[in-house]
């Protein structure tokens, strides 16, 4: 019993659940929209793209945050803006964009001698978050959430039908605009503490699951944070145990409760459907 | 401004050219006043979409303007004036969105920036969810319904807006003739309203039945007035062409023994014709001659030789 318990003893395990829980529920509530608007790999796409940004920001010596952001942000309006203008799709817009980008940052990088963690940047390092991270942390992501909880009806309006947003008067670009600087902000700030890796399947997964669980978007705002936030739990705890590492615990827990999600869904699940099928 | 005030809808010299360099409409003027009910009539490619696309203000005319009650379009729609009703919804019917939930998006002009639907809304989502009969099916997801259920419901959500200007393109193609009629019955109400409703249809014979006015188009504005003035042979066949499809009695198989009475159904634009006693009409003698002699000597055989 007290060997169970045991994660709970650290100080460093605390902040660790903390902030994964934070960074979980952030990431599943716009993972919601990108995994409606087809947007699943802009999440990949902005995170790889914030290298250039940080390189630069490293060079003249401000905030790594502040160039990642701007970076992100490029990304996310460079694929907008050409989307809009050609008759390219946009998975392959994003494609070109961020890869163009994360490939700018390798050459960046390159012609730095450094001492950047890049590895910490991949991977994050949620079990050591220094203080001032932690905070930044958490201010940049309780401002996510404000925005998207406030204005989640018009951000999903101009998502499911733009044209009925317009003839309403609503900004539909300014709107799109900013669900991606959201997006970027998420990142970012997800990005030193989960690291990219985790931040990029949190994107993804929970809203995926909740949208096979799910019939209305309340409902699925509210699973995908619900999933997203155990998995996180889940996965830093085993983590503990298995002395793994707690990014990867996390992805593959989001990723089990999806799988049994697929299988197990209350109508639409393929369990269930195989055994009405066969039924007479 | 306010409520009370007549709404009016204003085209002037609407020239609209698409980024491919397709101009598909040139010198387009129009104006409307409240309570009408207008047709929009014309062939396909005519510029029908085209002209509900740049009232609306979605495609910015290359020259010309419109206007409405005399104020920038922009400023009708943050009042919520303008509903319009594609003529396909290009939406992701797979999105977690219930029936009334779409509905209530025509309700977000008139709340706070919440969007938290007071009873009002819900009322009003509730009575147009009635008259388009759909008020069964409020809970199903938006993707779970018929071609024509769709439409219905997004005729219900142009009514729940409460638009004082109200763009239909097309809303009878694709549902059954009891709809049709429930939605001309609602346009009626509508109008009595002091709505402005503009409405393109390819059912040439409903119009003179629910249109007080007509806008004949093709590439422009060739007339608009009132129907019996501008519905004449003359204006329909500059409108379209050889494209109209005319039920000619005299190069028919509609013979003398039915005594020319006939029986015409109609469901869409091809018209159903049946002669007196039932039978199938054809609108071309050509090819069924044995048809006609047929039923000449059947009609004959029938008839006591002193008649
Ligand atoms: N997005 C577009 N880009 C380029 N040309 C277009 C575009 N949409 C329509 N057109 C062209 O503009 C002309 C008018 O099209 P529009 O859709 O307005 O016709 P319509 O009268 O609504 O026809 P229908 O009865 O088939 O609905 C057509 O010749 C069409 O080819
Ligand atoms: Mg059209």
């Amino acid at each position: 019993m007290d060997a169970l318990l045991e994660p709970f003893r650290y100080g460093f395990m605390l902040e660790a659940f903390a902030i994964g829980a934070l960074v979980a529920a952030v990431s599943a509530v716009l993972s919601c929209f990108l995994v409606l608007r087809g947007w699943s790999l802009m999440g990949d796409a902005v995170s790889h793209a914030v290298l250039p940004g940080i390189v630069l920001a490293y060079w003249a010596g401000l905030p790594l945050a502040v160039g990642a952001f701007a970076s992100g942000l490029l990304c996310a309006f460079a694929t907008g803006w050409i989307k809009a203008r050609s008759r390219i799709k946009e998975d392959t817009v994003m494609g070109v964009v961020f890869t163009g980008l994360f490939a700018l940052g390798l050459v960046l990088m390159s012609r730095t001698t450094t001492d950047l963690h890049l590895d910490h940047i991949l991977f994050g390092n949620i079990l050591g978050i220094p203080r001032a991270q932690l905070i930044e942390t958490t201010v940049l992501s309780g401002l996510v959430l404000l925005v998207v909880g406030v204005l989640r009806r018009d951000l999903l309006l101009v998502s499911f039908d733009p044209a009925h947003a317009r003839a309403l008067g609503r900004p539909v670009a300014l709107l799109n605009y900013l669900l991606l600087a959201l997006l970027a902000l998420a990142v970012v700030s997800a990005m030193q503490a989960a690291g990219l890796i985790l931040v990029v399947a949190m994107l993804v997964t929970p809203g995926a699951t909740a949208f096979l669980l799910a019939r209305r978007f309340d409902e699925m705002l509210l699973k995908a944070v619900l999933v997203s936030v155990l998995s996180a739990l889940g996965g830093i705890y085993a983590s503990f145990f298995l002395n793994g590492s707690p990014a990867a615990c996390i992805v593959v827990a989001q990723a089990l409760v999806f799988v049994a999600a697929l299988l197990l869904a209350p109508r639409r699940g393929l369990w269930r459907r195989a055994g009405s099928a066969g039924a007479p | 401004m306010t409520e009370s005030e007549p709404i009016s809808l204003e085209a002037e010299n609407v020239t609209v050219t698409y980024p491919s360099g397709q101009t598909a409409l040139r010198d387009a003027s129009l104006r409307l006043e409240g309570g009408t009910i207008c047709a929009l009539v014309g062939v396909n490619g005519s510029g029908k979409s085209t002209l509900f696309k740049a009232l609306m203000g979605f495609l910015a005319p290359a020259r010309g303007t419109v206007r409405v009650a005399g104020r920038p379009v922009r400023e009708a729609q943050k009042k919520g004036w303008m509903a319009y009703v594609p003529q396909a919804e290009e939406v992701d019917w797979s999105f977690p969105v219930s029936v009334a939930d779409v509905v209530m998006m025509g309700r977000y002009g008139q709340m706070n920036f919440l969007r938290i639907p007071r009873a009002g809304d819900r009322a009003a989502v509730e009575e147009s969810l009635r008259r388009v009969g759909m008020w069964e099916l409020r809970e199903r997801q938006i993707g779970e319904l018929s071609g024509g259920q769709k439409k219905r419901v997004f005729v219900a959500r142009a009514l729940a807006q409460g638009g004082r200007i109200i763009l239909l393109d097309e809303p009878f193609t694709g549902v059954d003739v009891g709809t049709e009629e429930a939605i001309v019955a609602l346009l009626r109400e509508l109008r009595e309203e002091g709505r402005l409703v503009l409405v393109s249809t390819h059912n040439l014979g409903s119009v003179p039945e629910f249109c007080d006015q007509v806008v004949l188009i093709n590439r422009t504005v060739l007339a608009f007035g009132p129907t019996d003035e501008v519905f004449t042979p003359e204006n329909l066949t500059r409108a379209f062409g050889g494209a109209l499809r005319a039920f000619e009695i005299e190069h028919s198989t509609v013979d003398a023994h039915d005594g020319r009475a006939l029986t015409v159904l109609t469901d869409d634009e091809h018209p159903l014709v049946l002669g007196r006693s039932g039978h199938l009409e054809y609108r071309r003698r050509a090819g069924r001659e044995d048809l006609v002699s047929e039923r000449e000597k059947k009609a004959r055989e029938e008839q006591p030789p002193a008649a």
